[in-house]
């Protein structure tokens, strides 16, 4: 049977190669071959080499504003999330009534759709804002410290789910051992239950870097970049580069392979960085 | 080795998400820009063969449904009819005609459009359409070849509440008598200052409507309203819009022309300036509809909209077209702005027979009694072909007010030379900084400057 499985491995796993290479390794060399070329319909290429990497960078300070915007925006909102889903984490975890709903009140709004979420925040602000005679155009601080609020209401519930599961799994045994040592709540959470979970801030962190550095609809939909593209991320100027003027769908292409270089050394590094931390029993 | 393939794992997922993030920008595009696909006739067969026309104009595409069906009993031809949505249009192309179910009929907004889908646009000079073409100079042509057929002939002007205006020029000390005195800035400014004042004896919140800057609702200002100074520009120095080369850059030199009227719209409106970064047309729109303000920024295809809100108080006959006085000397005999940035085009990448598909559709829209009748009645465009007598006009308000001042020919029309505007990047620029210049964070300098700037870069990329 062994045998088998290992003389057909390649037919059985062939499915799921052909979708893998057509859904994602035939566009993603594409994308990068197109980012050489000045092209206005993906079949119709023209290769101009590094050109598009230097256009990105020297025509305007769009990007780097743009990188530098999100590189702040991502530092606040993954540490803020998973303060905030940690807490409510440990606060639901222990026997109080009506945990379950909590816990469903602090995921629902993971099940609205990001440009949904923006237009509600964008009211909420504004109708904020107003009494002060502004709103959230008018500076870009307002639309960063909009976008955490949004992205920490988004996302905290399903941090919160992860967290959860992270502590319920957790054994009794452990705690109430250390309990009859004469260990305080604080030790048993700085001791026992941070470095269990470990596995958990693991996923959450990626999860949370990640998001927040792709984050577009919320974007869009919150400022879309005003005032004058100050609050645009990286994932909506690139947008806005490839749609915005005829010839340079290709400097966009070469953002998005420099976003996608930037995202995925970052994550390695902090995966790299959080396994380490971990734990096992 | 299981930390071994998480990690790859967690690479590969990432790899994925960066991807869609960036397929979306390339191969998948579609998805994000087919939000208002209104794929007519799908069920039918093709037999009588299809024609694929990219619409425009999201405000008709249910109109363009009961026209796929009328064609489809006349001739056998399905029309199949796909609308991008509001301020996509170009996005939207550029996806759509990569397919090999590419749009046959599409359309181009002027030179500046044709240099961008020149490769895509087929000679149209020997269709039976352009035969018929009242004004053979509104066609976009290089050369012998014609390129773009303008298929709607549209003006805008500041649209004003008539009810409202005599209630003011009944009041004591009114700085007019009627809106026909009303033929410079000077007086303009002297009127909407003046109702400003009386404000609540006129029971408006503001004389013009919301002057909407948000992101994407701007475009009444940076490009419709940009267009006056940029067309006295073009008249001073006798340019022509046909030559690309002549636009590499600008002076705007009538940038205080600007600055006057976008002062007035700005400081007399419904609400603060500093908060205009969340209006959108719609609530502008919406303002005017409701009677809360008396004057707004727009175009004769405005008054589906205004007639279209719940609890509109505004009478047909009481909507006019005002020209958009921006303090020029001579504007006594200015006009509103009449022209077009609507051109059929036919993709040569089609195969023959599909463009003829394509060709003859536009024929039959435009000369049978069927089409004309749609166009008239339903699209309610004002069409600039010989095959549509003096009765065949839209009737409603805007369109009659359009219809007078382009019968006066003591009066010059403003062109609509935006289309020579170089990027929608240079536009959404502008009207970013118009908004900081709104909310007091901008300089009127740096203002001008940036257009200056943004036009050079934007039209030398």
């Amino acid at each position: 049977m062994q045998k088998m499985a290992k003389k057909y491995y390649a037919f059985f796993t062939l499915p799921t190669m052909i979708a893998f290479v057509i859904a994602f390794l035939i566009p993603f060399i594409l994308g990068i071959y197109l980012s050489f070329t000045k092209f206005t319909t993906v079949t119709n290429s023209q290769w101009v080499g590094l050109s598009n990497y230097i256009h990105a960078f020297t025509d305007d300070k769009n990007f780097l504003n743009a990188i530098i915007f999100t590189a702040k925006f991502a530092l606040v909102s993954v540490v803020l999330i998973n303060i905030f889903a940690f807490t409510l984490a440990l606060l639901l975890t222990r026997t109080i009534k009506g945990t379950n709903i909590f816990r469903t009140v602090f995921f629902m709004p993971n099940l609205i759709g990001g440009i949904v979420l923006g237009y509600i925040w964008q009211l909420i602000i504004n109708g904020i804002l107003i009494n002060f005679g502004v709103d959230i155009t008018y500076s870009a601080t307002y639309g960063f410290w909009g976008l955490v609020v949004l992205m920490n209401w988004q996302m905290v519930g399903y941090m919160m789910i992860i967290y959860i599961a992270g502590i319920q799994g957790i054994s009794s045994e452990l705690i109430e051992a250390a309990e009859i040592d004469g260990a305080n709540s604080w030790q048993i959470l700085k001791s026992i239950t941070i470095p269990l979970v470990m596995p958990a801030v693991t996923i959450c962190t990626f999860l949370t870097v990640t998001n927040s550095f792709k984050l577009f609809d919320q974007n869009l939909a919150l400022t879309a970049g005003a005032p004058a593209r100050s609050s645009s991320m990286i994932a909506l100027d690139i947008f806005n580069t490839f749609y915005g003027s005829m010839g340079y769908e290709g400097v966009g292409q070469a953002k998005a392979v420099m976003f996608f270089l930037v995202v995925a050394s970052i994550v390695l590094l902090q995966l790299r960085y959080s396994r380490s931390k971990e734990t096992e029993i | 080795m299981t930390k071994k393939l998480f990690s790859l794992l967690s690479i590969l997922l990432i790899a994925a998400f960066a991807l869609a993030a960036c397929a979306t920008t390339d191969t998948a595009a579609p998805s994000a820009a087919e939000p208002a696909a209104a794929d007519t006739g799908a069920e039918t067969s093709t037999s009588g063969g299809e024609v694929y026309y990219l619409n425009f104009k999201p405000e008709v595409s249910e109109i363009y449904d009961e026209i796929a069906k009328a064609y489809k009993e006349e001739t056998g031809v399905t029309l199949k009819v796909v609308t991008a949505a509001s301020g996509t249009y170009e996005q939207t192309l550029k996806s759509e005609i990569a397919k090999s179910d590419a749009p046959v009929l599409f359309q181009i907004n002027g030179p500046r459009g044709y240099a961008n889908w020149a490769d895509y646009c087929a000679d149209l000079k020997d269709t039976e359409l352009y035969q018929h073409l009242s004004d053979k100079t509104l066609a976009v042509t290089v050369g012998d070849g014609v390129y773009g057929i303008p298929y709607v002939v549209e003006g805008y002007g500041i649209i004003y509440n008539n009810a409202i205006m005599d209630k003011y020029f009944a009041l004591d000390g009114a700085k007019a008598t009627s809106t026909a005195e009303i033929n410079n800035f000077a007086t303009l400014k002297a009127v909407v200052e003046d109702m400003t004042a009386k404000k609540d004896e006129l029971g408006i919140k503001g004389v013009f409507s919301s002057t909407s800057l948000k992101p994407g609702e701007d475009w009444r200002w940076q490009t419709h309203l940009a267009n006056v100074p940029i067309f006295y520009e073009i008249r001073d120095n006798n340019l022509d819009i046909k030559d690309t080369e002549a636009f590499r850059e600008i002076k705007f030199q009538y940038s205080d022309n600007f600055k006057n009227i976008f002062d007035l719209y700005i400081n007399n409106s419904t609400v603060e300036p500093t908060l205009l970064g969340s209006k959108s047309v719609d609530d502008s729109m919406a303002e005017f509809a409701l009677g809360q303000s008396a004057m707004v920024q727009n175009g004769n295809w405005a008054w589906g909209q205004i007639s279209g809100v719940d609890g509109n108080v505004v009478q047909a006959e009481d909507v006019k077209f005002l020209p958009i006085y921006t303090g020029v000397s001579g504007e006594e005999n200015q006009s509103i702005s009449v022209g077009t940035e609507n051109f059929f085009a036919i993709n040569s990448q089609a195969s023959p027979e599909k463009q003829k598909l394509a060709a003859d559709f536009i024929y039959w829209l435009y000369s049978s009694d069927t089409g004309k009748a749609f166009v008239t009645n339903d699209l309610k465009f004002i069409a600039p072909f010989d095959t549509f007598t003096e009765e065949e006009k839209p009737t409603d308000p805007l369109a009659k007010s359009l219809l007078s001042y382009m019968s006066n020919t003591d009066l010059y029309n403003v062109a609509w030379d935006f289309v020579v505007f170089p990027s929608q990047t240079f536009k959404d620029n502008f009207g970013g900084a118009l908004l900081q210049y709104a909310q007091g964070t901008m300089q009127w300098d740096d203002v001008k400057q940036l257009m200056i700037e943004q036009w050079k870069i934007e039209a030398n990329k």
